[in-house]
């Protein structure tokens, strides 16, 4: 059966680029565009990894890792947190809430897929 | 002649003056007859044989076109002052015990050097708000997101493009129309931020200073007094806060929340009776001015430190006028020359603004005398009012209001003497209870 992977992001294209590279290496990808719900997603379906960006819609990354980080059935979930802000302050933030990787946008395709595997087979 | 052992470079004010009318080309006939004292009394004035202050001082300092504060404690003394905020940014005090002596023998020198430091405090300002404004500036943010948010999309297409073998036509149509688009919406947010940045740019030091500096420059340059909110006038406050040009909406919000103030103070304390009363002068006691008229002590403050400077009342020059939180933050400041209270916290705590926040409704008076021999002193008047909590358990909100008269505006009158100072960092005194820090002077 083949992973799956769970991408929270907003902007549609990134959307595609990244599950389509993806799916190409063997990748289920399931896209979530909304940070209010996001949480209930990866609740209903836990997947193997998830890909986080941080200025969502209704919800910011930071606090979705926060309760993933607190909720016992899913704080074992490696997160890939992929976002434009790149500053030393978010990066602190997010390892300090418990994040697996944290990478800043833009991102080469080869980048983002050599984290995705080595995160999984950790 | 009266001496005054606490500030000894007062003694000299008279010589001040006669070299200030020397320099102008007045006699001593015509300044006299100018501020409506006899020649003879001039004299003595002039020869250090008599002590001056109040109204007297402000008159002649008038005449003279100078500020009353030079001629009391000397150009020197201000400059000493600068002297020392330099030496403090610098860290360290090279022969700070030959201060005075430099800035009496070179003051071009020292007047450069406090200048120099003066820039590189304004300068420093501006690059801690700009870094400030890059974190926090929430259209800054989202469009510089957007920018990035564009190019990666764009970056990601053409990785696919262009690396990993062939691709289905299908998903190459798709991939260069996504492109396009990323393309097209990233020349658009490019622009957006570029105009945005450019509006900045035109806006100049305003759109670097915080709210409350934006405010108090408006309130600098109008002398804190507001002729237009004399007279009681429904949305007077607000058409003014609107009608003022280059300041951010903040800052015009915070204007407006002080204008309605000053406007209710106004309507409060009618400007002519108040006057009439005495405000502000030796023998008008603001605890009395707020009893006679059925206000709170804050609000008789705040109306005497926004009096007119142009003769009808009794300052020539600013008073000082501080506002600050529970947390001590220094939300109004009007400056007066000599008073220095940091914003962020590096003020010293013996200041009466800061004891009346302990025991809100109890009123301070205090002569605060600042340390070294020619630095200011104030007659100042503090209270601390408790705004009722609106919820049960929930906490009161109390600010502290401190009105600070120069020495120079007004003869000090019978109240404590307080040894309090610039902030430890820069404050001399030694053996100070208060003391937070090892000072870089002592």
């Amino acid at each position: 059966m083949a992973r799956r992977v769970l991408l929270i992001e907003d902007e549609p294209n990134i959307i595609e680029a990244i599950s389509f590279i993806l799916s190409r290496d063997g990748w289920t990808v399931h896209a979530h565009a909304d940070g209010t719900t996001a949480f209930d997603r990866v609740r209903a379906l836990p997947p193997d990894l998830i890909i986080l960006d941080v200025m969502l819609p209704g919800r910011s990354g930071f606090d979705i890792l926060r309760d993933l980080r607190a909720a016992p059935a899913l704080a074992a979930i490696p997160v890939l947190m992929l976002t434009a802000r790149g500053q030393t302050k978010d990066r602190e933030l997010a390892e300090r809430l418990g994040v697996s990787l944290f990478m800043t946008k833009p991102f080469s395709n080869a980048e983002v897929l050599a984290n995705v595997r080595a995160l999984v087979a950790e | 002649m009266p001496k005054d052992p606490a500030n000894p470079s007062h003694h000299l004010t008279g010589s001040r003056i006669r070299a200030r009318r020397l320099d102008l080309g007045l006699s001593q006939a015509a300044l006299a007859q100018a501020v409506a004292v006899s020649p003879s009394y001039l004299n003595l004035i002039e020869h250090n044989r008599r002590r001056i202050g109040g109204r007297l001082l402000n008159d002649i300092a008038r005449v003279l076109a100078v500020d009353a504060a030079v001629l009391t404690s000397g150009a020197e003394g201000m400059l000493v002052s600068a002297l020392q905020a330099a030496a403090a940014m610098a860290g360290h005090l090279p022969e700070m015990d030959r201060l005075e002596e430099f800035a009496g023998r070179f003051p071009g020198w020292a007047g450069l050097i406090a200048a120099q430091a003066a820039r590189i405090a304004a300068l420093e300002g501006q690059v801690a708000a700009m870094t400030d404004r890059l974190s926090h500036d929430p259209r800054l943010a989202t469009s510089l997101h957007a920018v990035i948010s564009a190019a990666t999309a764009i970056r990601a297409s053409a990785d696919i493009l262009t690396t990993g073998g062939a691709l289905d036509p299908d998903w190459q149509d798709r991939f260069h129309r996504n492109i396009l688009s990323d393309s097209v919406r990233l020349a658009e947010s490019s622009r957006a931020l570029a105009g945005y940045l450019e509006q900045a740019e035109g806006a100049g030091d305003t759109a670097l200073r915080s709210p409350m500096d934006e405010v108090a420059a408006v309130l600098d340059g109008w002398g804190w007094h507001v002729p237009a909110l004399e007279t009681p006038a429904a949305g007077a406050a607000e058409a003014l806060a609107a009608a003022v040009p280059g300041i951010g909406a903040a800052a015009r919000a915070l204007l407006a929340g002080w204008l309605r103030r000053y406007a209710e103070d106004a309507a409060a304390l009618p400007l002519a009776p108040f006057l009439q009363a005495g405000a502000g002068g030796a023998g008008a006691d603001p605890l009395a001015l707020a009893a006679r008229f059925g206000v709170a002590l804050d609000r008789v403050l705040r109306r005497i430190a926004t009096l007119p400077t142009d003769g009808r009342g009794p300052f020539a020059g600013p008073v000082g006028l501080v506002v600050c939180d529970a947390a001590g933050v220094i939300v109004t400041m009007r400056p007066a020359p000599g008073l220095a209270l940091g914003r962020g916290g590096e003020a010293c705590p013996l200041w009466p603004l800061y004891r009346v926040l302990g025991q809100p409704g109890q009123p301070v008076r205090a002569e605060v005398r600042l340390p070294g021999e020619r630095a200011a002193r104030f007659l100042c008047y503090a209270v601390a009012v408790a705004r009722p909590a609106d919820a049960w358990d929930a906490p009161p909100l109390v600010e502290a209001t401190m009105l600070a008269i120069p020495d120079a505006q007004a003869p000090l009158r019978d109240a404590v003497p307080v040894a309090a100072g610039p902030g430890c960092r820069i404050c001399p005194r030694a053996g100070c209870a208060a003391r937070r820090e090892p000072s870089i002077i002592a």
